[in-house]
């Protein structure tokens, strides 16, 4: 039997093979969409533990580590949605051409603070598309939604945060 | 919906909060999803302890279907 056969059969040796083969993969998506690699450890082995309940689902004819990836993508949006607000800014922000120090630190919190309040699918998205540069069908295969379902999250994403940088001295 | 059209507030968002990739996984997780494994196989369902609850009470209300159980265990 292949490998993917007998993990889809409950084969534990199978399942440590798998995981030894993709977790470094697993673990890359979710720090990019969670930005934390402590909370992206434990979402990696939360994600291998549903994984391994979710053996007899998995088709053997299917890409593991695409289904992995989503297992996974859902596992980052709980966490997200429970650490909503937590977003680390670059401690050498200077995007704004404010001479002030203080004032550009509280334009990178402004945005820092306007991003961690979007909805969590669209700040994954967001995070994917426009931070990390992932292309687009690489995450749409990770959200397990279409190019254009990724398109249509980022710019509803873009939406929400010009509205809310109206007013700051780094507004697009 | 163009992508370009995204591409300043890429910029701003970029210059806020730095990309992670490339981001390697620095140790083996392995153990740490066997613990999980462990501790989950370890416990006991609620289903279960729902079971044992009906099957005492059963027994206490009507002790003459003890041996009946205990024959079909």
């Amino acid at each position: 039997m292949e490998l993917l056969e007998r993990f889809a059969a409950g084969d534990v040796e199978a399942f440590e093979t798998l995981f030894r083969q993709y977790q470094g993969e697993v673990y890359g998506w979710i720090v990019r969409i969670v930005r934390n690699p402590a909370a992206a450890e434990d979402l990696t082995v939360e994600t291998f533990w549903r994984v391994y309940r979710a053996h007899a689902r998995f088709r053997p004819d299917g890409s593991f580590g695409a289904w992995a990836r989503r297992i996974a993508t859902n596992a980052a949006y709980d966490h997200l949605r429970r650490s909503r607000h937590e977003l680390q800014l670059r401690d050498d922000y200077a995007d704004s051409e404010h001479p002030d120090p203080a004032v550009r630190r509280e334009a990178g919190q402004r945005i820092a603070r306007a991003f961690g309040e979007l909805p969590v699918r669209l700040r994954a998205a967001a995070t994917l598309a426009l931070i990390e540069e992932e292309p687009y069908e690489r995450i749409a295969e990770g959200l397990g939604i279409s190019v254009g379902g990724v398109k249509s999250r980022v710019w509803r994403a873009v939406r929400l945060l010009r509205k809310s940088l109206k007013g700051v001295s780094v507004e697009p | 919906m163009s992508e370009k059209h995204h591409d300043d507030i890429g910029r701003i968002l970029r210059n806020a909060l730095p990309p992670m990739a490339p981001a390697e996984l620095q140790r083996d997780l392995w153990p740490h999803l066997l613990r999980r494994l462990d501790e989950r196989t370890g416990s006991v369902p609620w289903f279960d302890w729902a079971l044992i609850a009906v099957v005492a009470l059963g027994a206490l209300i009507s002790p003459q279907m003890i041996p009946i159980l205990l024959y079909h265990l």
